[in-house]
This record gives C-alpha cells, structure tokens and sequence, in this order.
C-alpha cells in the first residue's frame, strides 16, 4: 500500500522528465489541473513515484501531501510500477455471477502474486477491475487493451503464454 | 434511414465495447481487405458504428438496403459474405441472426423480439451513424435543436420546454432536469456558470452512457451547449471514466469537430453565443458519479462529497453556479427541442416521462442495452426482449440501480417500471442496470458482493459509510460463512437504517439497500445462513458440504488421489466417503468423478 | 443581515441569516454536539455527529454546515436523533484505540466527553476489524498516533488552510483512509515546521507532544544540578485553563508559586529575555535601516515561523533578524552571565523553559543555540506539561499563594509581556525604537495599530523624519501572503513581526487545548491576549530599554546593544532548508 521514499525503484529519464515538465507548463495555470498533470505524468512514467510527485509539487506549488492524498484516493493512480503486461479482471456484476471470482483466484495463484502486485520479473501485473462494459461477454478479462471474453479457468494458461 | 450517397451497399459494424472485445476491428478489417480484392470500394461503404444493443450476439454487422441482420459474425465468414452477398447480392441466410430469417425474406430487425418492444430515442443513433463523423449526425437532424434555441427560443423558454415534458435525471435518483436549470439560471451574463456532463458511469453492469458516448457523441456536446445557453453558462466539462477509451477517443473527436464546424466555441451560428467544452478523466473512484463529488475532483482534489447545501446549482464546481446532468439525460435534450415537450411527455407513466435505456445482463439471453418507455413491466424486458432465462432456470430476482438498488423478486415482475414504483418496492433506477438472477443466485451473496463494492469505494469522509459499510460487510461476512447470530442480523438492519439517515451523500445512504430489499423480500434465506447453517441456492462455500453417494460410488480412489487435502477415505472397489473435518471445500474430487457420485448440499 | 425564524424544538428562534442551524441553536442556549466541525477551519460535515431533524429533509441533517432558511423546523433531541448520534459515535468508537486510562488526553479528550454526553453504554458494540498503526515517532516535538484518530481531519485542515504547510492530510481512501505524510513519511522527515497548531485542535490523543516531565523531576532531583526554570509570557494567560479558571484568567502568581514548590531552584522568567530581545533587535533595525542592511527585517522569535522561512522562503532567511529568541537568549545569558555571577559550571545548570510553544523543542536543538558551548535551554515543555507536572507532584494548584520571580532573571516591563500576543513584539520594539531615534519619551505607549487578531495588520509612522512602515502577521498562511507580496514588490515595510501561529503565541501549539465547542463561540485568542495587555497596563516600566536588571546586564557584561559579545551570544544563524 506505501511506497515509501527509495522503496520503489526510479530510473526517470531527461526526456520523461522533460515531457513532464512541458505538460505542467502547458496545464499548470488551468482550474483544477493537478489530475489531468498527474495523468499526463502516468502516462509518461507508468507510476507516480515520490520522484515525480515531488516534481509536480515543485513546479506547481501543490503540497506533496495533497498529491499523495490524490493519488491514493483513485484507483488507477499507481504508486508501483506496472507489469510490462497488464491483467485486469472484470468483478463487475455480471462477470461475477458468471465466475470471473474463479478466473482472478486462479490468476493469483498462478502468478504468484495478489492483486496489484507485479511479478518479480516485471512480466505481468495483476489488477481486479469494475465492470469494463462488456457484460455481454461475461466473465471477461484484459491483458493490455485484449479484452477476453465468456472465459473459463481453463483457457487462462493458454492465453498467458501468448505474451511475452 | 440514411440514404446511401452513391453506393450499392452499406455495411454497418459495431464498434461499440462490447463488438470491440469479441473481436468486431479484425472484422472491419478483413471486410475492407476482402471488399477490395473484389474491387468493390467505391460501391460498398463501410460503417463502423456506436453499440445496437444486442452485445450478447456480437460482433454485429448488417447490409443496407436489405437490412440483413449477420450476428456472432467470425472472421472467416467474411470472404464469404462479400463474394456472396455484397458482390453478388445473395444473402447468406445461414449466417443471420435466426429470428430475423422468415420463410422467403429478411424480417425487420424491429420485428425482433429484441427490438419490438423498444423505442429508441437516446440510442436512436446508436447503431445507425458513424460515430466520428459529424456529418452523419448532422445528417439525423443533428445541432438543429441548437440552432433552434438560439435562434427561435430565450433561454426562459428552453428551461419551460424542458420542466414541461416531464424530463427527469436518468442518473439516479431522477430529479426533474428543468428545475435543476431553472435554479442555476439566474442572474444570466453577470457570473461564471458551467455545465457538466457526468460520464463517469460506475454502476457495475451498466453501460448505456458509454454507448451513448462511443455511437452518438455530439447529441451530449448539443445538449450541453443547448444548457449552456438556457442557464447562461459558456463553459462546459465532461467528467468521463478514464476506463472508456473507446468513448474518450470519440469525444475527443467530436469536440474537435464540432469546434470546426462552429457548433463550439465563440459565436455559435452566428447569435454572439458563445459556448465551449473540456473533457475531463476520471481516475477510478465510483463515488465521484455524486455530484459535489465529481465537481471536487475537477477541482484537482480527492473526491469527496461536499455536504448540500449549497447545492450546485448555486454554488459548485469552481464556487459557481453549476448543472450536473448525466448522458442518457442530455441525449434526450435536442429531440425534446425538435420535437415538442408534449410528445416527449406523451411516452411514459404519469410521473416518469419518456423512455430509459436499461443495460440488461447476468442469467438472460439476450444481453445487451433495450431503450423501453417508461412503465414496462420488468416480465417484458427479462422475457419478451431478454428471451428470458437460459437453461431453463427459474427467475428468482432481478436486480437494478447497482449498488445503490435493491432486489425485485418475482412478485413484482408485473409492476410497471419507473421511478417511483422501483423507489417504492425498494429499489431504484439508479443509471439503469438490470442484472437478471436465477435460482442459483444467493441473496445474501449477492448482498455481500455490493456491500464489497461499496466499502471498496466508500471516499471514508464521514463516519456511517467509512465504519458502517466495512462492519455491515463483517456482518454478511459472518452469516456467509454460517458464524452469525440473530442479534447480529438485528445489527445489520439498526447498521442499514442508521447509514440511510446518517450518511452525507446518497453513496453512504444508498449503501444499505441491496441488503434492505434481500432482507425483504429474502429473509427466509438470511435466517436459513444463521440458524440452519445453510446456504439454500448452494453458493456459500463454508455453508456446504460435498458427500458421496454410495450407491453410485464405485470405489475407484479417483476422488481421494485428487483431493489436495486428504479428506477422502476408502479403500479400492469401496465405498468412499469425505471427512468433513478435513475438507476444504474445493470441488476437485466432484469434478473429477466420473460417476456423478459426489454432490454437494 | 435580516434575521431569519425558525423552529427549534418547537421554540421560535430568530437568527441572522446566514446562520447554520447549529448557530442559531446556539442562540437558543440548545447545545449540539459536534466533533469534526472547527468554524471557519474545518467546515466539511464528515463526523455526523450533530445530525438533527429538519421538517421536511430527506435524512438527518449536519446542523454545523446547514444553513436556516426562514420557517425550518428543526429538532435536536428527538430519539431519533440521539440514537444516531450515539450510534455513529460507536461506529468511531468501533476503530478507535481505547486505552484511556493511559492516554495523555484521558479527561481532556472530547471523544471520551462526547461517549459521556451520548450515553454510550457500550463501546464495544460495533466491535470489528480495526485498523492498526505504528506510532510516529520521528518529528522532535510531537508523536503521532494514527490508532487514536477518529478522521476529523482538524489537524489537516489547519496544517493546510490556516498554517499554509499542509504536511499532513487524509491518505488513502474508505475505512482504510489514513491521516498522514506524503508516501507515508514520518512527520520529521516532511518539512513540518513543528508549529502544533495540529496538537491543539486534535479532539483526541493522536496527536500529542513528547512529554518532558520525567526528565524535569529526575533533575531536580539530582542534587549536583541548579535547575533554572523560564516561563514565555503566553503561560500565564493560559495555564489557569488547566485547572478549571476561565479563559483569560491570569495566574501568573500562582504559576511562580507552582514552580518553585515543584523545586526548580530558581523561578525566572522569559520576560526578562524578551526585553533583552527587544534591546538587541531594535538596535539591529536601527542598524539596517541607518547602514543599508536587508530590509524589511522580520523578528525572529516565534520558531515555528523561522522554520518555516527555511523552508518555504529559503531566500529571505537574510531578512531576519539575527537575534535568538527570547527563550534562547534567556538560556544564554543564564549559562554565561547567571552562571559565572553565581560561580555555576554552566555544565551543572539545566534550563528549562515552559513554552506556549511545540517549536521550542525543536529550537533548543538548532545549531549555534549553544553560548556557553552547552545547549542554551536543555528542556523545554509546553503549558500543557506543566499543568501536568503541577498535577503529578501533588500541587492543589487554585489554593497556591501568589508569588513573584526570583532575581535577577525575573525582572521585566510591560513591553515584554505582550510578546504573548500577535503585534506584541512588534509594539515592545517601537515603543523603544521611537525613543531611541527620537530621543524623546512617547506620549502614549499603545501602538494600537499593531494590536488585535486580525491575520495581517499594517501601520505606518513616522518617526524623526524617517518614514516607518510595519506589517504583523500571525498564522503561517497570513505569512505567506504577505511575504508573497513583499517579494512581488507590491507592498513595501521596513520592519515585519510574524509569530508562526495565528493570534500569536497566546494560541500556541503548546497551549491547553480548548474543546471546539467552546472555541467555535469564543475568541480564545483575544480573551488570553487581553490578559497580557491587561499586564502591561498595570506595569509601571513599560518599555524594555528601562528594565533595570537589563541595564545592568549590559552595564556589567555585555556592554553595548549589538557588542561583539551580544553578537557571540545573543545571535544566531539561519540554513536553507527544502520542501517535502
């Protein structure tokens, strides 16, 4: 849940940190820009580390705190970095009712990790989701932006080894 | 219909989520391939479009002018189709949705069962324009509303036209729109106004504003700027779930657009009116579908409820007089316009005018989003449009307004549906989810998965939803697993009242409805949990047991070599049986037992 | 404003419009219990504690953020209403760390008032899961303990809206919303400036501050100590609270009283250094202002406020003023001066001082704080440690004796009692800057420009033909305003007084916490600032440049104001620190 300072590994590059800094320049004198600054700089880095926080902080004169007040209050804030693939499993509803409960347990257990959690090869990420609007398919669940549908614990290994 | 504009044949593919995920891009691609090894590209016009609703049959395609309906359709069924049907006219009738097969013809998609009883009126466009062109939706009478207030109408009589058809929020708790407009319209052209679209759809099982967004994005961009001009404000947000790209990307298209095309942005058709919209991300908090919520995080902070009063509509986002409608709500604005308040409140019941998209899911057919007036009863839409329960289940409850809604059970399968009547019988409109439950639906389950949800995405700024929701999950916590008391049901009802009254916003007051209305109309399987220690629909692992049925045991060690646990005992070519002690419930020797002998209770 | 009529318990009551329900009860003499609800600070309506019934609401409503709108019926004592409170009180209880016999608020915790007044009957009833914290340790003042906080979020709202720094806010989110730093940091490594303006406001005993009783009693009783104890002007004003006086009642008799049974061998007074402070800092604003130094020079006493400069005004550490405080000054002069007139090894003296003030602790630990090449001040607790000190040595404080402070460390004018308040010191070093410039005595010593609570306050004089202009500002956030605009240039002053919490020291961090329903009605800070003005009006020297013992300490040691050795031992420096 914490990530304290120097916990997380950081390797910002000059030109993610350069990007960044453009795009508060760009947003900073807007209303209410920290959440479309702190998107921006996830979509740069991955993750909001205390290395990029501190920088939005710095440069807009927000209280680091409030940042990480943010950023822990919304789900798709990370404060780790993500797999290089990652899975979400739709426990909306519908999926549930139809067994995604099933499909994420199974998930858990064969990657080894809990929900929000990467493997420690960096390889995939494991993510419960709200219901992604695809009820039709239930039980569904993405890996990256592949959306797989009407699943059954069976099919998991062979989709997994899809990806590399 | 559209015409065709030159071609022979229009092909028209969802592109909504639902079509998008079983695998509808790979069909507009193979269809563009094969078209054009066929020469085919300036006589077929290829379509991709917002959602048709029937997601449970996607990918979706259908030809114009023979409307012919392809359901399920499979990449490998494109050559075929295009050499067949659109190259050579001969429609490949296998491959059709099979209630649309008559005995020598196509029948009308509208004569479906899906369909027949539907009036589509925020989904008109769903499903019939290309989304990313504005000049499809311009083609549909589209920003004619626009033009029509700002050029025929004052703002006064924009804000009449809308109190008098009888329009209500679809976002929830339906509050009259027009009342909402009416309160935030003083003291026009002297203070910064703003107009907000909440798109941040969190119920789990509906999705209607988001096929509204991906198949008709400039009816909400119309809309709001109609509202811009009845309230006087020039600025409008769109507060979208980052978790629809799909909706973002098309909205992001549709602003630009709409820029260009002079429907945004200063001096609107000429009238001076100036009117302009930002979208904004959400990040993944269900709470912030609450208005004062959603306005703080614009604001750029957590996204906590403010308490009201002041309500929005004097005092909101940004401290200035903000209106706050949902999508399926705007979507409704420009046919009102064109159309007159009468027809509008001409459909409906007497308090509840007008139509109401409901995104149909969980133990039924025909999954998918139907647009039905207001007042169909619920056995209509599970078994007339929904084709009813599969496997010859039996309905056993059907559940709307998502974790802020309760349970109908069967007994209320004939009550006409609309705000009032669901409030009434414990539930509520909520955005519109209806997800259909079978017999082997566990009530208290299904409870204890929405109370999940909610304690999941309580903000924990006040006191009741923070500590109330997790102890109430505790408590259904305990009865599932078959460890709680009367006394403590007793506790989980003072728990559901005391959140209804107590909590700030209608996160925390709504919270306890799913278990109000179970404990309602399900008591029996409440007390079955507590003081039988059973599980009556079979769900609670805790509550069951797996046995073996001697006569049908043939003493193969099957069950014991697989169970993880060693709670199976017997010797070879004897009867086994499970030690209850040891038994972790997992279900393996049960599916491995190839003669049916064991089963659970 | 109109008066608006409403309905209380079918009483008609009539109240200024704009008034929330919990307002206009109050005017009826009905009591509502709140619990998060800080007025003007902490307006958000999150604990439901005050819920009442309104004809006509949907559900309970919270009366401290409800406005009254002509003919609202309002009931605040239905069962209804008392069930529900009392219900979500237990739900608080459910999550809250309830050791209270051991808990440093334990009689003083208004969580603990509010189960008395509700009728709790069982605190266990709502019993679950809990959520567990470690205790936070790190920051030099205070401690922090999460298991105890009920999320009223006070503490953040006035870390944030009213001190500007907002180091602390509400992390995380649902039952797992946690009060705390940036990526879970402790409060010392944040750049907390130690103001405790959080401590003060804190319903319960989450937020405490390190307890230095212990460490008094063990030396006194170590015979080969001389414990010398000071007291800021502040703690007079306010101690009396602790043992049932009203506020603003002034016990500075019985405070010495106090002192000198508990056993300090002498009981000296921080009013003393005050004038002294006075004496080197006006004679430093004569010196920049004559000799082209930095301007505006910014008075150094409140040490919550310089960490705050360090920090988030790291460029205009130059602008203030070089001078210790006046509780190190006093620490200074006691292990140099007392110490070599008493013939002490300034090793064997511990000085304690008795602060209104959390930063203290943290000051006594700076660097070039040390005179003597000992720590100048060795402890330094708060007014709240001293009632329990009072209390834990067996002192029946209200039947003490009024007593005097010992020489010649005890001696002060009025001048120096009103640094106690926002514009005090600012007062004090007019008062003998005028004179000094002019060499005329003033006709009237009340600056009342410079007096008041107001957050930001501006004067102008003039003064032997030179134009003065002073600003005084209390509150961090007040700070920050003004300094922003000094460094926009677009307001200019040759001299600014800013004290780090808002009304100034009276309303320290360190002071006896006052239930918020009594402060959302009463303005602490002006009752226990009239004390201080009240003092220096019964003085018969008001002016710092005629305090005997401080002529003599300049007669006989430190020679001039601004001398090489009140430079080697009145002054100090001043590092650049970072925001985190």
């Amino acid at each position: 849940m914490c990530s304290k300072k120097g916990s997380v590994p950081f390797n910002g590059t000059k030109e993610q940190e350069e990007a960044l800094l453009k795009v508060i320049a760009e947003l900073k004198s807007e209303k209410g820009a920290l959440m479309p600054i702190m998107q921006k700089a996830q979509d740069i880095y991955g993750y909001l580390p205390i290395e990029v926080q501190t920088i939005i902080s710095n440069e807009t004169g927000i209280p680091l705190e409030k940042i990480y007040g943010v950023a822990t209050f919304y789900a798709q804030f990370n404060l780790n970095p993500k797999g290089r693939h990652r899975i979400s499993v739709c426990l909306g509803t519908a999926c549930y009712v139809k067994g995604s409960g099933d499909i994420y347990n199974y998930l858990m257990e064969k990657l080894g990790i809990v929900g929000g959690e990467c493997t420690p090869d960096g390889k995939f990420s494991l993510d419960a989701c709200r219901c992604v609007g695809a009820c039709g398919l239930a039980p569904v669940m993405m890996v990256n932006d592949d959306v797989y549908g009407r699943l059954t614990v069976d099919d998991i290994d062979g989709i997994l080894a899809k990806y590399e | 219909m559209k015409t065709l504009d030159g071609y022979r044949k229009r092909v028209l593919v969802c592109g909504g989520t639902g079509c998008t995920s079983s695998g509808s891009k790979k069909i507009i691609e193979a269809l563009e391939k094969e078209v054009q090894k066929h020469g085919l590209e300036k006589e077929i016009e290829i379509v991709k479009t917002g959602c048709f609703g029937l997601c449970a049959l996607g990918p979706i395609m259908i030809v114009y002018p023979e409307g012919a309906f392809y359901s399920m359709v499979k990449e490998e069924n494109i050559p075929e189709i295009v050499s067949e049907h659109l190259a050579n006219g001969r429609v490949v009738t296998r491959l059709l949705y099979e209630e649309t097969v008559g005995e020598d013809k196509i029948l009308p998609l509208q004569e479906t069962q899906f369909y027949k009883k539907q009036s589509r009126i925020a989904l008109r466009n769903c499903g019939v324009i290309a989304p990313e062109n504005i000049e499809e939706y311009i083609g549909t009478q589209g920003y004619e509303a626009l033009r029509k207030v700002l050029t025929e109408m004052t703002p006064d009589d924009v804000i009449q036209t809308i109190l008098d058809s009888g329009l209500r929020g679809r976002g929830g708790a339906g509050f009259p729109t027009g009342l909402k407009w009416k309160f935030a319209s003083g003291n026009r052209g002297n203070v910064q106004k703003y107009v907000c679209c909440n798109a941040d759809e969190g119920d789990p099982g509906a999705f209607m504003d988001r096929s509204i967004l991906e198949g008709d994005p400039h009816v909400v961009l119309e809309a709001m700027a109609i509202a811009g001009y009845a309230i006087g404000a020039s600025q409008g947000y769109i507060y979208v779930r980052a978790e629809y790209p799909i909706a973002i990307e098309r909205l992001e298209i549709a602003i630009k657009q709409a820029r260009e095309y002079g429907m945004l942005g200063k001096d609107i058709f000429g009238t001076g009116f100036d009117f302009d919209i930002d979208l904004r991300l959400g990040a993944g908090a269900f709470v912030c579908g609450e208005e004062t919520a959603l306005m703080t995080s614009i604001e750029g902070n957590r996204g906590e409820p403010r308490p009201r009063p002041p309500f929005p509509a004097v005092k909101g986002l940004f401290e200035s007089p903000t209106i706050l409608n949902n999508v399926e709500t705007w979507a409704n604005i420009p046919l009102i316009i064109l159309n007159g308040p009468e027809w509008f409140a001409g459909m409906g019941t007497e308090k509840s005018k007008g139509t109401k998209v409901f995104a149909l899911g969980g133990k039924i057919h025909n999954t998918g989003l139907v647009e039905v007036p207001m007042g169909t009863t619920l056995r209509e839409i599970v078994e007339e449009i929904g084709g009813g329960i599969p496997n010859g289940k039996k309905f056993k409850a059907a559940q709307t307004g998502g974790p802020s809604g309760g349970c109908i059970p069967a007994e209320h399968f004939d009550v006409p549906i609309d705000y009032d009547n669901l409030m009434a019988i414990g539930s509520m409109m909520g955005s519109g989810g209806l997800i259909v439950m079978d017999e082997s639906t566990c009530m208290v389950d299904i409870a204890k998965f929405f109370l999940e949800f909610t304690v999941d995405e309580s903000c924990g700024k006040c006191t009741p939803c923070r500590v109330g929701t997790r102890r109430m999950l505790e408590i259904l916590d305990k009865i599932t697993k078959g460890q709680a008391t009367m006394e403590d049901l007793d506790k989980l009802e003072e728990l559901c009242y005391h959140l209804k009254e107590n909590s700030l916003c209608a996160l925390g007051q709504t919270a306890p409805n799913p278990i109000i209305s179970t404990l309602r109309y399900f008591k029996d399987e409440y007390i079955a949990h507590i003081v039988d220690k059973k599980c009556p629909a079979g769900v609670c692992k805790d509550l069951l047991q797996y046995k073996i049925n001697a006569d049908k045991c043939k003493g193969c060690t099957l069950c014991a070599r697989t169970c993880p646990n060693g709670a199976i005992i017997g010797s070879v070519k004897e009867v086994h049986m499970i030690d209850q002690s040891k038994c972790v419930k997992c279900g393996a020797c049960m599916e491995k037992c190839r003669f049916g002998a064991i089963y659970k209770e | 404003m109109a008066n608006i009529n409403v309905k209380i318990n079918g009483r008609d009551v009539s109240a200024p419009a704009g008034s929330t329900i919990l307002e206009a009860a109050h005017l009826a003499g009905i009591k509502i219990p709140t619990l998060c609800f800080l007025k003007e600070i902490n307006e958000i309506g999150a604990c439901r504690i005050c819920v009442v019934e309104v004809k006509g609401a949907r559900t309970l409503v919270a009366s401290c953020v409800h406005p009254i709108s002509e003919g609202m019926e309002i009931w605040t004592n239905t069962p209804k209403v008392l069930a529900s409170r009392r219900r979500t009180l237990e739900l608080i209880l459910s999550n809250h760390d309830r050791k209270c016999l051991s808990c440093v608020r334990s009689g003083k915790c208004e969580l603990q008032q509010l189960s008395h007044e509700l009728g709790v009957v069982d605190e266990g009833y709502f019993d679950g899961v809990k959520n567990e914290y470690e205790l936070d340790y790190s920051a030099v003042h205070m401690i922090r303990d999460n298991n105890k906080c009920i999320l009223c979020r006070r503490c953040s709202a006035v870390c944030d809206k009213v001190q500007g720094v907002g180091v602390i806010g509400a992390n995380h989110r649902g039952f797992s919303t946690s009060i705390g730093s940036a990526f879970e940091m402790g409060l010392g490594e944040t750049s907390c400036v130690s103001c405790g303006q959080c401590i003060a406001v804190c319903p319960t005993g989450a937020l405490t501050e390190k307890d230095y009783t212990d460490a008094i009693l063990e030396a006194i009783a170590d015979p080969a100590k001389h414990v010398v104890v000071q007291t800021a002007p502040a703690v007079r004003a306010a101690l009396g609270e602790e043992f049932g006086y009203p506020i603003g009642t002034d016990v500075e008799g019985k405070m010495a009283a106090a002192l000198r049974r508990i056993g300090f061998d002498k009981v000296f007074d921080t009013n003393f250094s005050a004038d002294l402070t006075i004496m080197e800092e006006a004679h430093e604003f004569l010196d920049r202002v004559q000799n082209g130094g930095v301007l505006p020079l910014i008075t150094s006493c409140s040490p919550g406020w310089i960490k705050y400069c360090e920090h988030y005004f790291p460029d205009m550490t130059e602008n203030l003023s070089s001078c210790k405080s006046p509780q190190q000054m006093f620490g200074a002069v006691t292990k140099t001066y007392y110490a070599e007139k008493m013939g002490l090894d300034p090793k064997d003296i511990v000085c304690v001082s008795v602060m209104p003030c959390t930063a203290k602790k943290f000051e006594i630990g700076r660097d070039n704080q040390n005179a003597a090449g000992v720590p100048d001040v060795d402890i330094a607790i708060t007014t709240r440690e001293l009632a329990r000190l009072i209390k834990r040595v067996g002192l029946d404080f209200r039947y003490l004796p009024e007593e005097g402070f010992d020489d010649p460390l005890g001696e002060s004018t009025g001048a120096a009692v009103i640094f106690g308040a926002t514009g005090g010191v600012m007062e004090a070093a007019l008062r003998t800057a005028v004179e000094t410039l002019t060499g005329e005595e003033l006709a009237s010593l009340d600056f009342t420009e410079v007096r008041g609570t107001a957050g930001i306050k501006e004067a102008a004089y003039s003064v032997a033909g030179l134009d003065v202009k002073v600003a005084v500002a209390s509150g961090l956030k007040n700070a920050k305003e003004l300094l922003e605009k000094v460094k926009s240039g677009e307001v200019e002053y040759h001299f600014i007084e800013i004290m780090g919490c808002p009304g100034g020291c009276v309303n320290g961090g360190g002071q006896p916490q006052v239930p918020a329903d009594v402060r959302n009605f009463v303005d602490v800070r002006a009752l226990r600032a009239k004390v201080l003005y009240d003092n220096d009006a019964r003085q018969k020297v008001r002016k710092s440049h005629e305090n005997p013992s401080v002529k003599r300490l300049y007669e006989e040691y430190l020679g001039q104001p601004g001398s090489h050795k009140a430079h080697e031992l009145l002054h100090t420096t001043y590092v650049k620190r970072t925001i985190n």
